[in-house]
């Protein structure tokens, strides 16, 4: 057995379907230890005060936002290469998230930002290039639902995805070069040093552990849902055949 | 190859409206601007190389719906996938032919324009050869972005939405290459970049552009 075999729908439905309930029951119940500890038992930053607790929410769907994208550049890899449909509409199913997630760390940075820099938005590179990840979601979204034809517009958007992601990465770093920082530098290091420390890292693992869950938990809901819209098209066609 | 960009030229040319309608956009938006802004000579000064820059990215995009849709429609495209010159060609000749009929005189009279924005005597080169550089990209981009939407009966806005995200890193770098310019910074690093982007479409729009072009005509 591979891991191919999971391409089949059929297989794909019968082995999510315990695992949707399961990842959504694990993530809430991380989020509600990560949050009420991150709320309730850390000190307050000594210059930032209580807001620094919205750290909690930012940091992990920051994170997200960016793996979600990786998670469409992967799907739509597979789809181009190997053809199979569930990966196609895994990609699908993970842009919604993605971009909710994008708009939860855009917002939620700028209720942080308010009374931190006195200001809600900047032109940072940070904030412009989540900005411009943004603008990548929508565009690859509205591709999806301007195109008829379910496996041209796979082909289509897989191909934008690819060619996508290589601008992401240039305006990331073209970004940088356009304009200086108010953005402080990643919080969150391998290195013992540049980390944050430990009584915020804990909690803030443990958040981001519940969204990596509550992210899967959304992708497979999506994906079962496309599967089923996809049955039930086959249906109707084979009744009006009939 | 070259018979298809002379034909694309002689199309444009003799159509009347296509070969024109970009300048005569980018001319609107200069216009425009200090309307906006107000005519303060300073304002107009500080802003102009971002604005000719704008102006002239957002005139590229105003034909890029027709690139292909037309060669669509009467079956064009059809002969020219079953042509010998493969579908990467036909795109790369494609784009050359836009960049011809828009790019080109837009880099021509973007120093034209800046007299009416107040453009400090330091940026007329600059925005010259910026434009000259970073044009072909906005084409090449622009090409890949036609052929994704091709098949699609209102393509237009969807080109837009789809396209311009993709604009960001050349605008950026275009763009400050023009302002450094203006002000008389050194600008050699933006304008390498700039030709980096403008090499990397060269060598892979094309490739993109034909294989939604591929699918698209199945």
């Amino acid at each position: 057995m591979s891991l191919w075999s999971f391409a089949n729908p059929a297989k794909f439905m019968k082995v999510t379907a315990p695992l949707v309930p399961a990842l959504s029951g694990l993530s809430l119940l991380l989020l509600v230890i990560g949050l009420v500890w991150g709320f309730f038992f850390t000190p307050d930053d000594y210059r930032q005060g209580s807001t620094v607790k919205i750290f909690y929410l930012h940091v992990p769907a920051a994170m997200m936002a960016i793996n979600a994208w990786g998670a469409m550049l992967l799907g739509s890899l597979i789809w181009l290469i190997r053809r199979h449909h569930v990966s196609a509409l895994v990609a699908k199913a993970a842009a919604p998230v993605g971009v909710t997630m994008t708009l939860i760390a855009l917002l939620t940075g700028a209720i942080w930002g308010q009374p931190m820099w006195g200001t809600w938005w900047a032109w940072d590179p940070r904030l412009t290039s989540f900005l411009i990840l943004f603008l990548f979601y929508l565009g690859y979204m509205a591709l999806w639902t301007a195109i008829d034809d379910p496996d041209t517009a796979a082909d289509l958007t897989s191909i934008l995805c690819l060619v996508g992601s290589v601008f992401a990465v240039l305006s990331r770093y073209a970004v940088n070069f356009w304009n200086q920082g108010l953005h402080q530098g990643a919080s969150l290091s391998l290195d013992k040093e540049k980390n944050v420390a430990d009584i915020f890292f804990y909690p803030v693992l443990v958040t981001m552990a519940g969204f990596v869950l509550l992210f899967l938990a959304l992708v497979l809901v999506r994906t079962r849902t496309e599967i089923r819209l996809r049955r039930l098209h086959a249906l109707q066609l084979r009744e009006r055949m009939a | 190859m070259s018979a298809l960009v002379l034909r694309d030229l002689a199309l444009a040319f003799r159509s009347g409206g296509g070969f024109g309608l970009a300048l005569a956009f980018f001319l609107i938006v200069t216009v425009l601007v200090p309307f906006g802004i107000g005519p303060e000579s300073g304002r107009l000064a500080l802003v102009a190389p971002g604005i000719l820059w704008m102006g002239a990215l957002l005139s590229c995009l105003l034909s890029l719906d027709r690139l292909f849709a037309l060669d669509r429609e009467d079956g064009t495209l059809e002969l020219l996938a079953t042509a010998p010159v493969p579908l990467e060609g036909v795109a790369a000749a494609k784009a050359l032919a836009h960049w011809l009929t828009t790019g080109l005189p837009l880099t021509l009279a973007a120093p034209a324009l800046g007299i009416l924005l107040n453009l400090p005597a330091a940026g007329y080169w600059p925005i010259f050869v910026s434009l000259l550089i970073g044009t072909p990209a906005l084409s090449l981009i622009g090409t890949f972005g036609a052929a994704l939407t091709v098949g699609l009966k209102r393509g237009g806005l969807l080109l837009s939405l789809l396209v311009l995200p993709l604009y960001i890193p050349t605008l950026i770098f275009g763009a400050e290459v023009a302002r450094r310019g203006a002000e008389g910074l050194a600008a050699g690093a933006a304008l390498l970049l700039l030709g980096a982007i403008t090499a990397g479409c060269l060598a892979l729009a094309p490739l993109a552009a034909a294989a939604a072009l591929r699918i698209n005509m199945r």
